[in-house]
């Protein structure tokens, strides 16, 4: 509420951040109806693909905590995706009974939601508190170790987690109440133990703990601790002289950090009832974190923004692109190209091919057009600007000296 | 863990103005440096050094450069543990406790080469040196809980109020980096002073200043230690040092080779010799 009102009281000097939220959350409610119209009342899979976005989101909020906010380099962001998801498909499914524990275990998954969040939480602290001391570079290294070992411990301790062949069918969250009405063409009542088996349900869900993860963060940011984390990123030492315990200040946003990716975990499980090490690869914490920086490092609605044009380039745009360029081909009379003769496969598998080519690509030329991000922060907007001007005022300096 | 002394600060709100703490046992040092050596590897940058600061007075460290005086003030404030030796602050042995608990028992600092965070806004600067005073705890900070909101509120407007004490506060709202240059050494004072110390170690901080700089500024130190807070400083320049400080001590090669009043560290025959080399 106090958004909005800051949003009409504004006047000329509006900060981009209240309209970028302002448009982000009226997006995300008529994002649905939207879907509607556009696909003729067959929306229940892009809704699905709005819900798995919304998992890569919450997952970038959460590292942005970790880079953007305290400036620790985490490369492993997607060991505690795993451990989430894992604590889910143990807690949360018949997998207990193949297991030498025998039993199958059938907790609620929003119970599982706060364990997992827990659980992840202790392992970022069980890897930080060793490493945090660590700068940089270092801290960056010790955590792509750990986000090479853990999926591999899952695909490694088989008797447990059935190795590569994951953990399937995993239980459907339910909601202990739920409205229905219309809007998912059921009379208008109230209903217990509400299974979330329709897109639009899950698409609600992420919506609204997303609201609840970003008022949370925000207030953190705005807080004693984002200061502490703001001071600690620039300067240690003067935060330490402060009185501030960088250890302990570094720890809390790296078991934050975790959280947030236990978190996502679980629900990334439980719509995909199924979980597999290969889904925790780097690439996956490569992503989050091309998500963060390229949106704005530290800056909530930039991160947001970010992930949702990365997830649309990486799980829309690229898969549709032989598609895209076969159709091209065929519109300009060369569908001759489609054929395959000799090494060349074919136009569309010779652009699947070249997809991250395309990606790669994407980002150079994002990160050229806009270093500080598409919604920055101001304090990285200033840095990024007085690096510059610094550098300017020392040529200048240098010229006078010669004149 | 150090626990603070009977008597201590900690409660936050009280500041340089508390006058309190000057009252109570005045002849008792505030912060004693007990045979301190700092070694790194083979140099010995402190060599045994022993002095008392008392309670309530303006006391300097001098030295010709690469004396060991920074090299000391690491060390009282834990950036770098002396190699051997005691420090004692308010009959508390602090020596090889972390900044941040040094910090929190009442002594604050200011940098020779200013380290303000230059991307926070002076107010924000000294807000941060609150934050150890302040008992918001992360529940408090996640749900801006009432009692949160309210310590927010106080210690914006007792970073306002130490703003304006060091003459400041037309900055409150810029960037650290965009402050000129004497207003940054001010504001590094404020954020120091934002910690609520009993003791305040100031490194060189006139370095760099006009005569006029140099005056205002003394008079700052003065305010300083009329509302409580002892100041312990380096500097370099003479004028600043024999206009406010009442003790010195002179540091040369890591050795103390001198100890008095103004006056008799003036006239001192191994202090004009480290400054002014030997008379053949």
């Amino acid at each position: 509420m106090s958004l909005l009102r800051q949003f009409w009281e504004g006047g000329p000097r509006r900060d981009p951040n209240t309209i970028a939220y302002v448009v982000l959350l009226v997006g995300a409610i008529f994002f649905p109806l939207l879907a509607q119209v556009a696909t003729g009342g067959n929306s229940s899979f892009i809704v699905t693909v709005a819900a798995d976005a919304g998992v890569y989101v919450l997952l970038a909020i959460g590292l942005n905590v970790v880079v953007g906010f305290a400036g620790l380099l985490d490369l492993g962001y997607a060991a505690f995706f795993a451990i989430g998801a894992y604590t889910y498909a143990f807690l949360a499914s018949d997998h207990g009974r193949v297991t030498p524990l025998g039993e199958p275990i059938h907790m609620p998954f929003w119970i599982v939601l706060l364990i997992a969040m827990f659980v992840a939480a202790s392992f970022g602290v069980l890897l930080g508190a060793p490493t945090l001391r660590l700068r940089g570079d270092y801290l960056a290294i010790v955590t792509l170790g750990f986000g090479e070992i853990v999926p591999r411990i899952f695909k490694n301790a088989a008797t447990w987690t059935s190795g590569v062949n994951g953990i399937s069918a995993l239980d459907i969250p339910a909601l202990p109440v739920w409205l229905q009405g219309p809007w998912s063409g059921d009379p208008l009542q109230v209903v217990t133990d509400f299974k979330i088996l329709s897109s639009l349900a899950y698409y609600v869900i992420m919506v609204i703990l997303l609201i609840i993860s970003v008022i949370l963060v925000r207030n953190l940011h705005r807080s004693r601790l984002g200061r502490a984390w703001m001071a600690v990123r620039e300067d240690e030492v003067a935060a330490a002289a402060m009185g501030v315990n960088t250890t302990a200040i570094k720890l809390l946003a790296f078991s934050i950090g975790a959280a947030f990716s236990g978190f996502a975990g679980t629900f990334y499980a439980a719509k995909l009832s199924l979980v597999s090490p290969e889904n925790f690869g780097f690439s996956v914490s490569i992503t989050i974190l091309v998500m963060v920086v390229l949106g704005g490092m530290g800056n909530i609605p930039g991160v947001i923004l970010g992930s949702l044009a990365i997830y649309g380039v990486i799980f829309i745009l690229l898969p549709q692109l032989p598609e895209y360029a076969t159709g091209f081909v065929n519109q300009i009379g060369l569908s001759g190209l489609t054929q395959s003769s000799g090494d060349y496969p074919g136009i569309a598998e010779f652009i699947s091919r070249l997809k991250f080519l395309v990606f790669g690509l994407i980002l150079v030329v994002v990160m050229l057009w806009r270093p500080q991000g598409l919604l920055p922060s101001r304090q990285r907007e200033q840095e990024l600007k007085k690096g510059i001007a610094h550098e300017e005022t020392v040529i200048e300096d240098v010229t006078a000296e010669v004149g | 863990m150090i626990t603070p002394t009977p008597g201590g600060r900690g409660a936050q709100g009280q500041g340089p103005q508390d006058a309190e703490r000057t009252q109570s046992a005045p002849d008792r040092p505030i912060l004693r440096i007990d045979h301190v050596t700092k070694r790194f590897g083979g140099l010995v940058a402190v060599d045994d050094v022993t002095f008392d600061v008392k309670r309530g007075e303006i006391f300097a460290l001098i030295g010709p450069n690469g004396a060991g005086k920074t090299t000391l003030f690491n060390g009282i404030t834990g950036i770098f543990p002396p190699t051997n030796g005691h420090v004692v602050f308010q009959d508390l042995e602090i020596t090889g406790a972390k900044p941040h608990q040094v910090a929190t028992l009442g002594i604050a600092r200011t940098f020779q080469n200013i380290r303000l965070f230059e991307y926070m806004s002076a107010l924000d600067n000294v807000r941060l040196g609150q934050h150890c005073r302040m008992h918001a705890k992360l529940w408090d900070s996640l749900f801006k809980t009432p009692a949160e909101r309210a310590e927010e509120r106080r210690v914006t407007d007792r970073a306002i109020e130490l703003l304006n004490f060091v003459g400041i506060a037309s900055y409150t709202h810029t960037y650290a980096r965009n402050l000129p240059y004497g207003s940054q050494r001010r504001l590094e004072i404020a954020r120091a002073l934002a910690t609520n110390p009993a003791l305040l170690l100031l490194d060189e901080p006139a370095a760099g200043f006009t005569p006029q700089e140099k005056v205002e500024l003394m008079g700052l130190v003065r305010k300083i230690v009329e509302n409580g807070v002892t100041v312990f400083l380096i500097e370099h320049d003479m004028k600043v040092v024999m206009g406010v400080s009442r003790r010195i001590v002179v540091l040369d090669h890591g050795e103390k080779i001198a100890e008095g009043t103004p006056e008799q560290v003036r006239n001192d025959q191994r202090v004009i010799e480290a400054y002014l080399g030997k008379q053949h």
